[in-house]
């Protein structure tokens, strides 16, 4: 692919929780890109470790979680060492997030005209009644009907779909480059979820900003992204474009993952199943952590760790990756 | 065809949100009702499988509740296997009833006590309808039990937070299946667990049902799901049902235009990059509902008659709809 600057980089981010009974290894050696404009996805199965690697992009791990090794580059600018103070004005100007629950990312206390006025004149040189108006262009450019009145309300009373409408707003305040997305539509119903993806593809391409969208919903993921990486057990089974992951998947865990999912279009008796869960990241096993779920698992597999290698359009972390000859 | 195993007439439940007496009375705020279930009609064929789908708050879980009896009904009835079972529930073959119909919870880390072994969990309704003599059998029924449901009987002697969200969910099947019931009402089996999981619990869910002929009220938001498990969907729409079909004509012809919406607005892994066009508008208050078809403020199709007349549930080609625009061939 060809990408001459990517905005954000990761390469070989590990996470580690040291706990009283030893440390864990939360993120292992997690290595991607995200061009200007772009929408990479991350999915996974529950403590996969998506939503940690939003969080220690946008700086927000919760302690004792640390970064213990690998850098993070935003727009060529590391940013994972920064002190406190500088990541804070970072995230919101460069960065902005958008959280599953958008009754818990609000304050219910103050209006959303005043958290969004507060996001903008910490992040942006403008007066307090330039704000107001540019707070009542955000919500309006994000589908908030009669936005001169709704700046004005608290957060309980909009609906769900229109409090993560807020969010989005308030994450997109300051014109960030690259806006973090962790499950923004998993707290909604079919119907509306249908309408804040099609508003953050919308702001995507209209500011340009890039995205990482983190979810479990494969069927997001096909509508939204250009690219997507699949996490197992901490670490990317496989990245590439999205067409290829879905379709020509070369890691027997994503061939799985695809197979568990009811499709609309076909009828089969019965889904194609993993059997087994995912190891707790107390118990990852040696060597690749599929192994003991793996169908094609050889002697290698349970000794040696796979490194993420190119496999027709996709990369996989495998040893014995499921070829588009092997599909036929 | 037989006679249906489980028969719902004109089921209703309205619940009382009345601000307080003091409130009422103080600041003189009106009584407030909510219509939960709203006139509902349905029937369960003998071993077959009805899903209904809808979005949060259309009373999807009311009904569920309703026909276990776990609600009392505000009007109308549910039969099972030509029985009242309101009347049986409150007479002296209640436990037997019981033991014909069980439920399935959505959320395994809620449903399970945390304090009680597996075995404790699963021997429960052994216990309670006296289906076992002695612990010796109760331990020896519960092992078979895990056993069907792909758990090891020497699972019984852990507890829950042992377990993974999918085994969970296979212990409250085991559960459920105990006291060897007909019916089983699972209510978003699935929603809580992760998608190889899901496809796991699944799969356990159909070959039971071809083993043993069970008979399914299975309740979902996710219509992909639906699909795979249903033999008849029902699509519910504020406490009402909007349509009734069998799962294929359902699929390729919707006919409601919620339907319509519905089906278009689901996220397809093989529809890479469409583009959609987003329903506008979202569920309305239930507090206040629409006049006329609760639908029609979101409606494409809604005209005069919509915002003036409630549809009633009609067969129209073999599938009961319950829209004006259908009834007319407006709908296209």
């Amino acid at each position: 692919m060809a990408m001459t600057a990517p905005l954000l980089e990761v390469s070989h981010l590990r996470v580690e929780f040291p706990t009283r009974h030893g440390t864990l290894l939360a993120l292992d050696d997690i290595s991607f890109a995200i061009a200007p404009g772009e929408i990479l996805g991350v999915v996974g199965e529950s403590g996969a470790g998506k939503s940690l690697t939003g969080a220690a992009i946008i700086g927000l791990l919760d302690p004792p979680g640390r970064i213990a090794a690998g850098e993070i580059r935003l727009a060529g600018r590391r940013i994972d060492n920064l002190p406190y103070e500088q990541l804070r004005r970072i995230r919101g100007r460069e960065i902005g997030a958008v959280f599953q629950d958008p009754l818990t990312s609000l304050n219910p206390l103050y209006t959303v005209g005043r958290q969004l006025v507060e996001t903008i004149t910490t992040h942006l040189d403008l007066t307090a009644r330039q704000a107001r108006a540019r707070a009542i262009e955000l919500l309006a450019s994000t589908g908030i009907p009669a936005p001169e009145a709704r700046v004005d309300h608290f957060p309980h009373q909009f609906s769900g779909g229109m409090r993560q409408r807020v969010v989005i707003a308030l994450a997109l305040a300051a014109n960030p480059k690259l806006i973090v997305a962790d499950e923004p539509t998993t707290a909604l119903d079919v119907s509306i979820q249908a309408q804040i993806i099609a508003l953050l593809k919308k702001v995507c391409r209209e500011q340009g900003a890039a995205v990482m969208l983190v979810t479990h919903d494969m069927g997001v993921i096909a509508e939204t992204c250009d690219r997507v990486a699949v996490m197992y057990a901490g670490r990317i089974a496989e990245i590439g474009p999205v067409a290829d992951v879905i379709h020509r998947p070369a890691h027997p865990y994503t061939v799985g993952l695809m197979g568990s999912i009811p499709a609309m279009d076909e009828d089969r008796e019965r889904l194609l199943q993993i059997d087994g869960a995912m190891p707790r990241l107390t118990a990852i096993p040696p060597g690749c952590a599929f192994n003991p779920r793996c169908p094609r698992v050889v002697e290698r597999c349970r000794a040696e760790r796979p490194e993420l290698a190119q496999v027709g359009a996709t990369s996989a972390a495998c040893w014995r990756p499921v070829t588009v000859e092997a599909q036929r | 065809m037989s006679a249906p195993l489980v028969e719902v007439r004109d089921l209703a439940k309205v619940f009382d949100v009345s601000p307080p007496w003091l409130n009422r009375v103080v600041e003189r705020k009106p009584r407030a009702f909510v219509h939960a279930v709203d006139g509902v009609s349905f029937e369960i064929q003998r071993g077959k499988t009805l899903a209904l789908v809808g979005e949060s708050g259309c009373g999807k879980s009311t009904v569920a509740r309703l026909l276990l009896g776990l609600y009392g009904a505000t009007r109308g009835a549910v039969r099972f296997d030509g029985e009242d079972i309101a009347q049986t529930l409150a007479g002296a073959k209640a436990l037997k009833l019981r033991r014909r119909m069980q439920m399935i919870f959505q959320d395994p880390y809620a449903s399970l006590n945390p304090r009680w072994k597996v075995l404790d969990i699963v021997a429960e309704p052994l216990h309670e309808h006296g289906l076992v003599k002695n612990d010796v059998e109760a331990k020896q029924r519960v092992g078979e039990l895990l056993s069907s449901v792909g758990l090891n009987p020497a699972d019984a002697a852990k507890f829950p937070h042992q377990f993974s969200g999918g085994q969970r969910q296979r212990i409250s099947i085991a559960r459920a299946l105990a006291t060897q019931p007909e019916f089983l009402v699972c209510d978003e089996p699935t929603s809580a667990l992760d998608v190889s999981v899901q496809a796991q619990v699944l799969n356990i869910m159909k070959d039971l049902q071809r083993e043993r002929g069970l008979t399914y009220l299975f309740i979902s938001h996710n219509l992909a799901v639906v699909r795979h498990v249903a033999d008849q969907v029902g699509v519910m729409y504020l406490g009402r049902l909007v349509e009734v079909a069998d799962k294929a004509e359902l699929f390729a012809r919707p006919r409601h235009p919620y339907t319509r919406m519905l089906l278009d607005a689901i996220p397809d892994i093989h529809m890479t990059g469409r583009a959609r066009t987003p329903v506008q508008g979202e569920v309305p208050n239930p507090l206040q509902p629409p006049s006329g078809c609760s639908f029609h403020p979101r409606c494409p199709l809604a005209n005069a008659r919509c915002k003036a007349e409630r549809p009633a549930l009609l067969e129209i080609q073999g599938v009961r709809v319950a829209c004006h625009a259908v009834e007319e061939g407006r709908a296209g």
